[in-house]
């Protein structure tokens, strides 16, 4: 095999033998430590980029680990959906470890170690064709999670990673009893052959097979935090530190993945005893989620409090594009995902630096005194404000214009419009009061503040840089996200390329 | 056989649910053990129930049994120990951090005995 027929495992490897590296290298200088993280993860945006390359045609890349034929070894797959999870996941991942080198990563052991391997279960999620590996995968990243989550510690950090960790134990205990259902019947556990052996399945099992795809829905949407299932979300992001909320602003994203990837495998079949199981469900889900987040984040007493409702409510968008069940709705999500994921992890950058500038009330919404270099703070919570509310000119706008667009032509046009525009209403009068009870209810500073520095800011620009070149490339990222929902809507294809070695 | 262990696996789930929703840490953390363990004899009996028959090719068997199962359900006891491990370490932490075991960090005596 040549070393490009490697190429997708590497955004697996890579990660997980830098995180090993750095458990060696734990006694090292903290910069040569910096180093090694910042090499291997600026090392996955070329990978990335490779494999958007490589399945830019509409291939599926097809891994064979040990190679065993599927389905009887665990296979990866990489098509154009797992490419792009892998490009956005890589670029937020290298703003916000550029971040934490201000000086987050040392306020406790092993920051950088347990940033890799949160990489490593990450772009696994995203990549694997097998559904016991993606409960591993979901495992690794959440392992990391916890502890990229009370890294620095703090009372409140840890009661908020408490609830994390026992809610997310629960949810995995769910994800087994669900996988462990779907083998007891089908006897297979990849995904391609699972969808296959559906279509067999006698009618008296069609009723197990349909809980253990609806327990799993409810897993995923545990990490997706839709409703009802969201309330972790704001405690557990809104007290850890802010490269890892920021990190974490993919993390719902995995769970909105997973809900696309695995029912557009189980119940995108015309015919079969799972079509058509979520179309009841997502769509009201998904919009009472939206309105939930952007109401959350009007009653937030913080900055902070405020990003992570935000977060909610940019799933309930994504998701609302996945339910209405249309390639046009889902090509404006996927466009909207990065758009999205971008602008929140800029958002909760930027609310640090601002809790750091404000000194004592922090980024609690209560009048303050002025912050060193509140103009340009100031104009880069504007620009980030304008992305997260989705207003023109920037991409969360037009994201959501080709959604609506969409969502013209289907039955349930009244309510998504009426939701989706309330929201963004909603979004654009929090974010201004938030905006102005910040930077202008002040007074001057009886002692001097810590100036924000431009290190710490680089990052937000940086984000914000990336949601303008959204804008500015819509055209050419529109086409390729239509690709991606052309490709997740015909899953005969995915199917095809899974098992075509053992047919 | 099989009604035993389904209510083996019903009352340890049972069991389970009822500590994982208590108000102190450490049952809760009882009653992730107990699901986990109710999960990974659900996954083992996934394979289907059998006695005295080998899970791997040898010339003097006459059945099999699945081995994969047995593959994932390894593979789960190892996460879910870690997992454990991990969330006793939490719960002595918050324990320390917070002052009591509640698992809402309350702040006083009169919130506790409500």
């Amino acid at each position: 095999m040549t070393l490009a027929g490697h190429l997708p495992i590497l955004p697996v490897v890579l990660p997980l033998v830098a995180g090993i590296v750095l458990l060696a290298l734990r006694r090292v200088p903290t910069g040569v430590q910096r180093g090694v993280g910042l090499v291997a993860t600026f090392a996955l945006l070329p990978v990335a980029g490779g494999l958007l390359q490589a399945t830019g045609d509409g291939t599926h890349l097809v891994y064979l680990l040990g190679n065993w034929e599927a389905p009887y070894g665990i296979v990866l797959v990489a098509d154009r959906l797992a490419a792009w999870m892998l490009l956005v996941t890589a670029l937020v991942a290298v703003f916000a470890l550029l971040y934490a080198l201000n000086g987050t990563d040392t306020e406790g052991r092993h920051f950088h170690v347990l940033f890799q391997l949160q990489l490593f279960g990450l772009n696994g999620a995203f990549l694997t064709g097998d559904l016991f590996n993606l409960f591993v995968f979901f495992e690794i990243l959440l392992l990391a999670s916890y502890g990229l989550l009370l890294h620095g510690g703090g009372r409140l950090r840890v009661k908020a990673g408490l609830h994390y960790v026992v809610i997310n134990l629960v949810g995995s205990t769910l994800f087994l009893f669900a996988v462990g259902t779907l083998y007891g019947v089908t006897g297979t556990l990849n995904m391609a052959d699972l969808a296959v052996k559906f279509a067999a399945t006698p009618p008296e099992n069609a009723a197990l097979l349909q809980s253990a795809a609806l327990l799993l829905f409810g897993v995923f949407a545990l990490k997706a935090a839709l409703v009802p299932l969201y309330l972790w979300l704001p405690a557990a992001y809104g007290h850890t530190s802010a490269p890892v909320a920021a990190l974490f602003a993919i993390m719902t994203k995995v769970g909105a993945y997973s809900i696309l990837r695995v029912y557009s495998l189980f119940a995108g079949m015309d015919s079969g005893p799972l079509a058509g199981l979520l179309d009841a469900w997502l769509l009201p889900l998904a919009l009472a989620t939206l309105a939930l987040g952007v109401l959350g984040a009007a009653a937030s007493s913080g900055l902070r409090q405020q990003a992570a409702y935000f977060v909610v409510a940019s799933v309930g968008t994504l998701l609302t594009a996945v339910g209405l069940g249309d390639a046009d709705a889902l090509a404006a999500g996927l466009y909207y995902l990065p758009h999205s994921t971008f602008a929140t992890a800029a958002l909760f950058l930027l609310a640090d630096s601002i809790a750091r500038g404000r000194g004592e009330p922090g980024d609690r919404f209560e009048p303050g005194p002025a912050m060193p270099r509140a103009p340009l703070v100031g104009s880069l919570f504007f620009v980030t404000a304008i992305a997260v509310a989705g207003m023109p000119p920037l991409s969360g706008f037009l994201a959501k214009f080709m959604l609506l667009r969409a969502a013209l032509d289907t039955s349930t046009a009244g309510w998504v419009l009426a939701v989706v525009l309330a929201t963004g209403l909603l979004g654009v009068i929090v974010l201004a009061r938030s905006g102005s009870l910040l930077f202008y209810r002040t007074h001057t500073p009886q002692s001097t503040m810590p100036v924000p520095s431009l290190a710490a800011l680089m990052p937000v620009v940086a984000l914000l840089v990336l949601v303008l070149g959204l804008t500015v490339a819509a055209g050419p990222t529109t086409e390729y996200t239509a690709a991606i929902a052309a490709q997740v809507s015909a899953p005969q294809a995915y199917i095809e390329a899974v098992l075509g070695g053992a047919r | 056989m099989e009604a035993l262990i389904a209510l083996v696996i019903g009352v340890l789930t049972a069991g389970g649910v009822f500590l994982a929703l208590r108000a102190q840490t450490f049952p809760v953390v009882l009653g992730l053990t107990l699901l986990s363990y109710a999960v990974n004899l659900f996954l083992f009996v996934m394979g289907r129930l059998a006695v005295g028959v080998p899970p791997v090719i040898s010339d003097a068997a006459t059945a099999y049994t699945d081995p994969l199962p047995q593959a994932l359900v390894l593979t789960a006891i190892v996460i879910s120990f870690g997992m454990t491990a991990f969330v006793i370490v939490l719960a002595l932490k918050a324990r320390a951090e917070l002052g009591n075991d509640h698992v809402d960090g309350l702040e006083d005596e009169e919130d506790r005995s409500s």
